[in-house]
């Protein structure tokens, strides 16, 4: 049973690395199945060391309650004394047997060599180096000084314009562009992570055919050949399937095949891109749309059933906007509203000021009742809680005319973006708070085009399909049967950045060129176009979809640089500047002038009364919804280490998706969780396996209770379970495709779901690093700032300043410090992949994370609120009752990095003088000394160390090397790390300053969290200048240290979370 | 029962315990002046180049200034080798067939770097930073020693710790003014002591407490 081998490579995970990337998936899987049924082996003795959630009680405690409190997990909320005696025991009662699968004696042997032999690897001379300088150095490069480069990202419908830092031609790090709309200098997760996407060892690498390695030249030869096949039809059997462009350029070339080809089509197909945005425009304009929101005008915002801070074109501007009307320089500042009504938990969701559960079938009754309201249509009767809601958020609208906003969720269904628009529209939004435009990427349907797609695969029709991305044998709708129907293609070429399940089925594969490594061009969300450039040359053979679509035009071998310039060449004529003029400005700034697109006034032609009756489903049938993942959305991204050991925002989890249900499906059907501890550590919770049957189809995937979901909604996360991902994103999760079908791809109510009685571990980092009750948060209502500006100080008592054995050190010079804003931090996890990029902080696998060992130098916290009138009523152990600490809390998040205390606890400690102070107030980390004692870590009251206790760091991998920050060293095994305030970015920007005579400027220091952050809510400088912003920021009321009562004296403080409720709603 | 030993062995037991003692120290500072030494530090070491180039005859002969090769010493952390190019600026038409320059000849006709080999050798962990020791008046010669004086180039300096230390403890020693920093031929005067508490002063150079600080050189 005990398989040595594959367990040896558990624990020693890197080394082994290129070893097991070699092994088939199907035997990767093994190997996770066999560590799987190790810990069966170990049940009997688990008992002690697991706590089984009780609901029941949970529910039953909240009757007690009274008070604000804060709470993380279920198991704290139920203050169970078993769960509690487990967080708190450091070593749990078994910790001390030997659970490794390596034995005792063995240890002992190892540890003896290693030991005689680690004496020796001290010692020695150092080898010799080289220096390689260039023969011709290139203009403009000064060796170790990085270079930036505007390029944009394009993703889906939008494209994120980007800063790319290039360190002697290596892209390392990736930072918002200020002058592209997309970004204004902020990013996201998924943006900060491209950059891993590129060094990938795992990339494909050349163009193959049946499996066997071609060249370029063969493929343009072939693709003539096949060219010339399909003129003489007219190209009657030529299809072209296609993500969403938005590329002006290939959408230009395409354009000019079809040309070519008169009978020839284009088909697109994106999995997690729904209709119901073109359809509802349609529905409302008779024509399709683009809706451009302007966040930052509006002082009411409704959100049904919209991500708009965190997903969709234009989230990272929308969250900059959204966050700058929620800056509070005092109490009589005012903020924005948002409402938001929404069946699971999103970031938008999280940052509400009234959040509404509902299901996402129910969404649009809750529109056509607010339309209602609004004098729109019929309107349509609720009950409950949103009844109460629909006039007090009817009313407000009502009040702001012309600065509200209803914004409609990409995922609703058309007739709810239909009423939104006419909502705007009688509240006089139109051109204010929103403008609408020509549509950014073109009219075609999604769902409608692989299905026509399908039905002509199906009948033979097709002889050549040329696939540009996209991986739709792993992600088009399951009932079409897309693999086998691709099976009836004669010729297949698929364009990709990986050989993923797709490819496999296609004869032709061509490596995809990374955005990195190709020009191209890519429109935002309100049109702007800008120009990708490339940082690199391609690290592979691989090329671009414009050579590839070139191969089959009458200029093969056409490079993607001239089909750009081609294209702008004539496209320019009306633009201010031309290719000649302009180019090298349009380089640098990363985007065309004048090509912003318009705003157009289409006319509204809805009748809301038109709509179709609705029916209501009823009330307790179950609703399975579709989302692309947070993390590695429809898929894309699931060979991405970063992403995939990102928690997610709000479940945090990592390296797998779950079943989300609401707690009172938990309740009912007794799917509720085991949280496990092992070897000393916490952070393993068991879910039990449910087999979901849904259309036809099963799939069985682990469940996860999340406080605020809407009753009887059960979300099915997109994007895992690949079977050709890669090392990293193969077999993990469950694969929600197999369960999606074209006549339910977001909602799908004729589900069902079966315990099997297994149990699944997960990672969820929201079980490490615990602070015991401790009240580390403070929030309140802008009602209450305003009456108690002082809030934020009223739970900690301060010690006196010199309360201190140690003497009272000066900071005459600069006093570094940082100050995070809760009320603006949304919980988006840019800060925590931006960080990774970096510091080059390594990635630790599922089985680490489950130890409690992952690597992230800042976490964001997810806390959960109760407020006082949720507690107060009548509360059972009846799963029926609602009760809203339980379904709908008030969702918290606050970043932690290292709070760089002034009295620091964990300098004290360290036998060695490893972490010391500098003399500007920094905790510095000097990795060369450490020993790995840990003893700073067990005496950080704010668990913000992090330890090496495996080689972590991939040493191996030639690509990875090149994306390393040559700026911050590589740690080894047995090191401690952490935060760093980014010290190599204040480093060298005090060299520039001192290099000038000058003091260093507010805000010319800009750390790596601060940088991605879209809710500009982490503020870094200089705190002994009372001018500066963090000075600033500090100053305020709001401002509060975490455990300030052990006068640590973090430099890193936090501005209480304050929100704006409706008093209207609040009181009822 | 008679004594084993005679009496004298009482004296000779003394003495092997305080000359255990001073073996024990005289090891452990052993170890410590080889850890020193230039055995280890690769101080006064020239190694074989491609081609043997002679800082004496560019530097001390022609009287070529640093930053005519090093080109980034002033901008950026590292001094910069430079390019192939840069030789060929002159050796295209200087000595331009003499077979002691055919490897650079070579490099320059097929695009393939020349490679040297590294003489001064940082600690990966440092991050030593060319630009602000040389805006803030510490000479060349001051880490590099004569460079002009030496035909192939050597590590001067050991390198380590304690020598970074030694100046950065004590700035006043070995700050010049600012337009004699690529002079190889400038001494320490006299009342460098004094001369150089007033350019401390004058070029801002930061406090002691500041430039000892961990995170200066290491990150």
């Amino acid at each position: 049973m005990l398989d040595l081998p594959s367990l040896a490579n558990d624990m020693n995970d890197q080394p082994n690395k290129n070893k097991l990337r070699i092994l088939q998936d199907s035997q990767v899987h093994d190997t996770l199945h066999d560590r799987h049924d190790d810990h069966e082996d170990h049940e009997e003795d688990t008992a002690e060391r697991e706590h089984r959630l009780d609901l029941a009680t949970v529910r039953e405690k909240l009757r007690e309650k009274s008070g604000k409190q804060y709470w993380r997990t279920l198991e704290e909320l139920a203050e169970d004394p078993h769960f509690e005696d487990l967080l708190h025991r450091e070593f749990p009662r078994q910790a001390s047997e030997w659970d490794e699968a390596v034995d005792r004696r063995d240890f002992l042997k190892l540890m003896g060599a290693s030991l005689a032999l680690a004496g020796l690897a001290g010692c020695g001379r150092p080898d010799i180096d080289h220096i390689v300088p260039y023969v011709r150095q290139p203009d403009g490069m000064v060796l170790g000084k990085p270079n930036f480069y505007a390029t944009v990202m394009p993703f889906g419908a939008d494209a994120v314009g980007v800063l790319v830092e290039s360190h002697e031609g290596r892209p390392t790090k990736i930072e918002g562009n200020p002058d592209h709309p997309s970004s204004l200098g902020a990013s996201s997760a998924l943006v900060q992570a491209s950059i891993l996407n590129l060094y990938d060892p795992d990339r494909s690498q050349m163009v193959q055919y049946t499996g066997e390695i071609r060249a370029w030249s063969a493929f343009l030869d072939a693709a003539q050949a096949l060219a010339t096949n399909v003129k003489a039809t007219n190209g009657a059997g030529f299809r072209i399937l296609s993500g969403t462009v938005t590329s002006p350029t290939l959408i230009a070339q395409i354009r000019g095949l079809l040309a070519q080809y008169p009978e020839a089509k284009w088909y697109q197909w994106e999995p997690a891109r729904a209709d119901g945005v073109r359809e509802g425009a349609k529905l409302a304009f008779g024509r399709n749309v683009n809706t451009v929101y302007e966040v930052e005008k509006a002082n009411v915002i409704v959100s049904l059933d919209a991500d708009f801070l965190a997903s969709g074109p234009g989230h990272i501007a929308y969250a900059k906007q959204f966050a700058r009307r929620r800056k509070l320089n005092g109490p009589n500042d005012t903020m924005n509203r948002l409402y938001v009504v929404e069946p699971t938990p999103s970031v938008t969701g999280s940052s509400a000021d009234h959040r509404l559960p509902l299901r996402s079938s129910d969404v649009e009754l809750f529109a056509r009742a607010l339309a209602g309201k609004l004098g729109i249509g019929p309107g349509a009767a609720l009950s409950g809680e949103a009844a109460k809601w629909v006039d007090a958020v009817a009313k407000e609208l009502q009040k702001e005319r012309g600065a509200s906003l209803v914004i409609a969720g990409e995922y609703q269904p058309a007739a709810v973006h239909a009423l939104a628009h006419a909502i705007n529209a009688a509240l006089g939004n139109v051109g204010t708070t929103l403008y609408y435009t020509e549509p950014v990427d073109g009219d075609a349907g999604n769902l409608e085009s692989i299905r026509d797609l399908c039905a002509e695969m199906d009948h033979g029709k097709v002889d050549l399909l040329l696939i540009l991305g996209g991986n739709p044998v792993y992600d088009a709708p399951h009932d079409f049967d897309f693999v086998n129907k691709l099976k009836r293609v004669h010729t297949a070429i698929h364009l990709s950045p990986y050989f993923d399940e797709t490819s496999a089925y296609c004869q032709w594969h061509v490596a995809e060129s990374h955005y990195l490594e190709t020009w191209s061009d890519a429109r935002a969300y309100d049109g702007t176009a800008s120009i990708v450039q490339p940082l690199i040359s391609p690290l592979y053979y691989t090329h671009s979809a414009h050579a590839v679509v070139g191969a089959f035009g009458d200029k093969p071998g056409l490079s993607a640089y001239d089909a750009v310039r081609a294209y702008w060449t004539e496209a320019s004529v009306h633009l201010p500047s031309s290719v000649d003029s302009g180019w090298r400005k349009w380089l640098n700034d990363g985007v065309i002038p004048g090509t912003k697109f318009a705003p157009i006034t289409p006319v509204l032609k809805f009748n809301a009364a038109s709509l179709p009756a609705f029916q209501p489903a009823p009330a307790d049938q179950i609703e399975f919804i579709f989302r692309p993942d947070p993390a590695v959305y429809d898929g894309r991204f699931a060979n991405n280490g970063w992403l995939q050991e990102l928690p997610k925002p709000v479940t945090k989890l990592t390296w797998d998706n779950a079943a989300l249900i609401s707690p009172k499906v938990a309740q009912k059907e007794d799917f509720v969780h085991k949280v496990q501890s092992r070897g000393g550590e916490h952070g393993q919770v068991r879910s039990p396996l449910v087999d979901i049957e849904l259309n036809g189809s099963k799939v069985t995937a682990a469940v996860w209770t999340l406080p605020g979901q809407a009753e009887n909604t059960v979300v099915l996360p997109l994007g895992y379970g690949r079977t050709r991902a890669g090392f990293t994103g193969s077999n993990k999760g469950f694969n929600a495709y197999v369960v999606r079908t074209s006549n339910a791809l977001w909602i799908a109510s004729n589900g069902k779901m079966t315990a099997t009685g297994e149990s699944y571990p997960l990672a969820c980092t929201q079980y490490h690093f615990n602070m015991e009750g401790r009240q580390i948060l403070s929030t309140a209502s802008l009602a209450e700032y305003r009456k108690n500006p002082n809030f934020a100080h009223e739970h900690a008592e301060l010690p006196p300043k010199d309360d201190s054995l140690y003497k009272e050190f000066a900071y005459p010079g600069y006093a570094w410090g940082m100050a995070i804003d809760l009320t603006k931090c949304n919980g988006c996890n840019a800060c925590v992949v931006a960080c990774q990029s970096e510091n080059n902080i390594p990635v630790v696998g599922k089985d680490q994370v489950m130890r409690g060992r992952e690597m992230h130098w800042i976490r964001v916290d997810r806390y959960y609120a109760n407020s006082e009138s949720a507690t107060s009523g009548k509360a059972t152990g009846d799963p029926s009752e609602y009760n809203p600490t339980l379904d709908n809390p008030e969702t918290f998040f606050q970043p932690v990095p290292c709070q760089q205390c002034e009295n620091a606890p964990c300098e004290q400690v360290c036998p060695v003088g490893a972490t010391v102070h500098s003399a500007e107030g920094l905790n510095d980390m000097v990795y060369n000394r450490c020993i790995g004692t840990r003893y700073c870590s067990n005496n950080c009251p704010y668990k913000v160390r992090r330890f090496n206790f495996l080689r972590f760091q991939d040493w191996d991998s030639p690509q990875l090397k090149l994306m390393r920050n040559p700026e911050v060293s590589i740690r080894s095994r047995g090191v401690m790390e952490k935060c760093t305030y980014c010290v190599q970015r204040i480093n060298n920007v005090r060299i520039g300053a001192e290099k000038q005579d000058r003091p260093i400027r507010d805000g010319e220091i800009v750390t790596a969290c601060e940088s991605a952050c879209p809710s500009e809510a982490i503020v870094f400088g200089n705190a002994n200048d009372p001018n500066s912003r963090v000075g600033k920021l500090k100053a305020q009321q709001r401002n509060y240290t975490i455990l300030g009562e052990l006068n640590a004296r973090p430099r890193t403080t936090y501005l209480a979370a304050v929100r704006n409720p409706n008093p209207e709603l609040e009181k009822a | 029962m008679a004594q084993i030993f005679h009496r004298s062995a009482n004296l000779i037991a003394r003495f092997s315990v305080l000359a255990l003692v001073v073996l024990a120290n005289l090891a452990l500072a052993g170890v410590l002046l080889i850890a020193r030494s230039p055995y280890i530090t690769n101080e006064r070491v020239s190694r074989d180049q491609p081609v043997q180039f002679s800082h004496k005859h560019h530097v001390g002969d022609d009287g070529i200034d640093c930053r005519y090769c090093h080109t980034s010493v002033e901008t950026s952390a590292y001094a910069g080798i430079p390019p192939t190019k840069t030789c060929m600026n002159c050796h295209s038409v200087l000595f331009n067939n003499v077979g002691y320059l055919e490897p650079v000849r070579d490099s320059y006709r097929t695009d393939r770097s020349i490679e040297w080999v590294k003489v001064h050798r940082l600690a990966d962990y440092v991050y030593f930073n060319h630009s602000i020791h040389i805006n803030k008046g510490i000479g060349c010669s001051s880490c590099h020693g004569p460079v002009n004086e030496m035909p192939l180039i050597f590590q001067a300096s050991p390198l380590n710790m304690q020598w970074c230390l030694d100046c950065h403890r004590h700035t006043e020693k070995n700050v010049r003014p600012r337009d004699q920093v690529f002079n190889m031929d400038w001494k320490a005067p006299a009342n460098q002591e004094e001369i150089g508490k007033k350019l401390v002063a004058e070029y801002k150079i930061r406090t002691v407490a500041e430039l000892t600080s961990c995170s200066t050189c290491h990150r």
